[in-house]
């Protein structure tokens, strides 16, 4: 079992808080209902992440939490050996990667189920979801099995 | 619509200061801004109150706002004054710019652009970009969408585009390597240089801990404290003063799209420089080859690679052949970081490359001089891929 595929919450309650306020509250209480949705124009059907009140291509205010199948293909990655926040220093080595999801949208997340040195770029992911407690839940992707 | 060329050669730098660069110091921003504000206006040889123009790269979490400026200096009648913190890393460049404009408007007299990073003994970087106060615009997607997964730190996230970088073009660690041990090459030809006494070779780079792959321990920048300060004007003004000028000859900022975040950009190796750099050179009339020199913003050795590339040096992807072989050492066809940059010299935000390429451009950089320096490009890049460059002559 790759050491990654720890579920423990990585961040303190103050940090989780934040996610569920302001702009980042619809996108991270989609998560919690176990789906990953971005915004989406309404007139044009311009993905965007994060969220904001327009639509730079259109300019429309029209907007909705359009959801996606959770499965896409790794657009790079990184492997963090140094924590730097302390909330990860039980954590390290971890994949950190974005993904970019068959949609269109990218996110940055967390490759789990496999060995770092097996990462590469355009690997097929799927998406699960980490539950950090009974509020917030992170999208993280693992290999998808076909 | 005024040409393009409107503000080339219409302003020069005729004062730096920098204060010693360290690892802790027992002074505040502010204090550290004034000493190098002060050595520039000596440098220039102008009263203080002759200054009616105060550029802030970082804005107040830079070394002091306008009003501490018009305080302490005793500004009688400032003009003008704004902020660039958003660019994060390219603000200084960019406050240049500002400056350029507003002395070439006519608004502007003589502009101070002070900085201060204390990065050693107060908030790191690595705090700071993920703070929406600081008034960094990529700070609220850091803190709400990196940072749960443990990227909050830019060497984990700029690490995404070198990975990207690396497995597309087919660069190597040695590669990246050879931008970090010029660096340190260079660093130890300069006095102030944190890294002097410190050499570094290909062995010492490769055992480096990783911090996040493809980025080692030498592959990030210093974490340091001092200042640095420039003082700039109209040609018109800079003949009668005491240093022979650096003229700002061409200059411009960019920036990526979108800038709020770094995976949902169409390409995440295209950044603000890419946009930018063909302006400043357009409006210098001057290629990438007529430089006899380079100062580089360089936060991470691979942010660095691909910033030659968008100031033209070489193609997308011939970054890792282009620095290999001592190309840019000092000797070399175009030494980059003569000072030793934010990896060997300290981490002020750039303005120690804008002070780097004054003392190259003004022949007085002693044993790391570039032979008949005529022409410099200074780059700047910070908070997500802002960019900004400058192109200096004497």
């Amino acid at each position: 079992m790759a050491k990654n595929m720890k579920t423990e919450n990585p961040a303190p309650a103050d940090k989780r808080s934040v996610l569920l306020r302001g702009n980042a509250k619809e996108f991270y209480e989609w998560c919690r209902k176990r789906e990953l949705r971005f915004q989406r124009c309404q007139d044009c059907g311009v993905w965007r992440h994060p969220p904001r009140p327009m639509c730079g291509s259109c300019h429309s205010m029209r907007r909705e939490w359009a959801p996606t199948l959770g499965k896409g293909k790794v657009y790079c990655w990184t492997v963090v050996h140094q924590a730097l926040d302390p909330a990860f220093a039980n954590e390290v080595p971890y994949a950190a990667a974005i993904v970019e999801l068959d949609e269109g949208p990218r996110l940055a997340t967390w490759i789990t189920g496999l060995p770092p040195d097996r990462l590469t770029v355009g690997m097929p992911v799927e998406v699960w979801f980490d539950d950090l407690d009974d509020q917030v839940a992170l999208p993280k992707f693992r290999p998808l099995i076909e | 619509m005024p040409a393009l060329a409107d503000l080339r050669d219409k302003t020069c730098i005729v004062g730096i200061g920098e204060t010693a660069y360290t690892r802790g110091t027992n002074k505040s921003a502010l204090e550290l801004s004034l000493e190098a504000s002060l050595a520039a206006i000596e440098d220039a040889g102008i009263k203080p109150e002759a200054i009616d123009t105060v550029i802030l790269p970082g804005g107040a979490g830079g070394g002091g706002t306008a009003g501490d400026f018009i305080a302490n200096l005793g500004l009688q009648d400032l003009h003008y004054t704004t902020s660039l913190q958003e660019m994060g890393g390219a603000m200084c460049v960019a406050a240049l710019e500002c400056a350029a404009t507003a002395l070439a408007s006519g608004i502007a007299s003589y502009a101070l652009i002070p900085l201060c990073c204390r990065f050693y003994s107060g908030r790191k970087a690595r705090q700071l970009n993920s703070d929406p106060g600081t008034g960094l615009q990529s700070a609220e997607t850091i803190r709400d969408y990196y940072a749960p997964f443990g990227v909050g730190a830019p060497p984990q996230h700029y690490a995404w585009m070198a990975q990207r970088y690396m497995q597309l073009y087919g660069t190597t660690h040695e590669q990246l390597g050879a931008i970090a041990i010029a660096m340190r090459k260079h660093a130890q030809l300069h006095p102030n240089a944190v890294m002097r006494g410190k050499p570094m070779d290909l062995a010492d780079y490769l055992a480096s801990r990783w911090v996040s792959y493809p980025y080692r321990l030498l592959d990030c920048c210093l974490e340091t404290d001092g200042a640095g300060a420039l003082l700039v004007t109209t040609t018109e003004r800079a003949r009668d003063l005491r240093r022979k000028p650096v003229y700002v000859t061409g200059i411009a900022s960019g920036h990526p799209f979108p800038p709020h975040d770094l995976p949902n950009r169409p390409d995440i190796l295209k950044m603000g420089l890419d946009f930018c750099a063909p302006r400043a050179f357009a409006m210098a009339g001057m290629k990438p080859s007529d430089m006899d020199f380079a100062e580089i913003y360089d936060c991470f050795t691979g942010q660095a690679m691909l910033q030659i590339e968008a100031a033209g040096f070489c193609k997308r992807g011939e970054g890792g052949a282009f620095v290999e072989g001592g190309r840019i050492e000092l000797g070399g066809e175009l030494p980059i970081n003569t000072h030793g940059g934010l990896l060997s010299q300290a981490h002020n935000s750039g303005m120690n490359h804008l002070v780097e390429a004054v003392v190259q451009l003004r022949g007085e950089a002693g044993a790391r001089q570039v032979n008949e320096a005529e022409l410099g490009l200074v780059t700047g890049w910070g908070g997500h891929g802002h960019g900004s460059v400058a192109v200096l002559r004497r």
